[in-house]
């Protein structure tokens, strides 16, 4: 069996999904792919079900936030075919005012626990998710922290203020 | 060093010696009170070298560290205590029986530390009440006894009343206890 390479992975991405897939890279040979929100399970559900591709381990969900760009969170997948030893990166965008996206649980049950951490710092909903509330932060915590606009320092903090070094 | 415990000052005659009965009571307190390390870092494995033979915490009457709160008469909180963990030593504090007494080792417990970000309570003086601050990152032996002496002399010169004074009972309730 031939060694599955980057090139035959985003060619049968593209052979299934077309436009679904909107941009590729490989930085530092991970083929990192840019796709549709809207088909992220689709996707997840095809790598993982493919008989030469068996993209059957997410090593990682996370969240992302460019305050700049009009989608501007991402939720990000890591996916590793212990079969193959090939990983690939999925980033999907979504807007901020309407930050949802299919949970991934359905695939992954590993996901669940990782897209509550993510709900928890970016404020990513996770529609279907079986149980997203937070998981690290404490429960009354209102704001997202991750987000850029969240002030990096603690409000409660007195001993850094000016005052003390008369300025 | 502590000294030589003396004999609070009171009138002695032929059989008999008279003094207060504050004075007896905090001198028989200071020197055995029963400390609940609260260690969550670095402070604590600090606190472990005060409990061991090298410093000998027990010389001050702690020879007994209580790791229940319930029997403690200082909580010795060390460490760095995240948003999250608040609750729980809100909890401890709580059982704890009075009197009792507060003590925050290192820069963390005190007020953040280096951690000023959004998951540290900034200080344990925001869910209850310290009496004795321990600077450092993370203090030596020398410091955390030095603050156990700090407490000792806070608990010799207490008065009996203190505890149910209108003035401790606004202190409690600027804290939301009871």
């Amino acid at each position: 069996m031939a060694a599955l390479t980057n090139a035959i992975v985003l060619e049968k991405l593209t052979a299934k999904f077309g436009t679904g897939i909107q941009s590729h890279e490989a930085p530092y040979g991970m083929l990192t792919i840019v796709a549709d929100k809207n088909i992220n399970v689709d996707i997840l559900k095809f790598l993982y079900d493919d008989e030469t591709l068996q993209f059957q381990f997410m090593t990682d969900l996370c969240g992302i936030h460019y305050p700049h760009q009009e989608l501007e969170l991402g939720i990000i997948y890591h996916l590793h075919s212990l079969q193959n030893n090939v990983r690939v990166r999925f980033k999907f965008f979504v807007s901020a005012a309407e930050p949802n996206i299919a949970t991934a649980t359905t695939v992954f049950a590993s996901a669940n626990w990782q897209e509550r951490e993510t709900f928890d710092f970016y404020g990513i909903i996770f529609d279907g998710h079986p149980d997203l509330r937070r998981i690290l932060n404490v429960d009354e915590m209102e704001a997202f922290p991750l987000r850029k606009e969240f002030p990096l320092e603690d409000p409660n903090r007195i001993d850094k203020k000016d005052y003390f070094f008369g300025r | 060093m502590a000294d030589i415990q003396k004999a609070p000052d009171g009138i002695e005659g032929p059989g008999f010696f008279a003094t207060k009965l504050d004075d007896v009571v905090g001198l028989a307190r200071k020197n055995s009170i029963w400390p609940l390390p609260f260690a969550t870092s670095c402070c604590g494995i600090e606190f472990m070298a005060t409990m061991a033979s090298t410093y000998d915490f027990g010389r001050f009457g702690s020879e007994r560290p209580s790791f229940s709160p319930r029997q403690a008469d200082l909580l010795m909180v060390m460490g760095t205590i995240a948003k999250k963990m608040a609750p729980v030593l809100r909890q401890v504090y709580e059982q704890m029986a009075e009197p009792r007494w507060v003590i925050a080792v290192g820069a963390c417990a005190s007020s953040g530390g280096i951690f000023d970000t959004y998951s540290v309570l900034q200080g344990i003086d925001e869910v209850i009440p310290v009496d004795v601050y321990v600077p450092g990152c993370p203090p030596r032996p020398e410091q955390i006894i030095d603050g156990f002496l700090r407490i000792q002399d806070m608990v010799a010169k207490e008065s009996l009343s203190r505890r149910g004074s209108e003035e401790y009972k606004r202190l409690l309730a600027k804290y939301d206890f009871q």
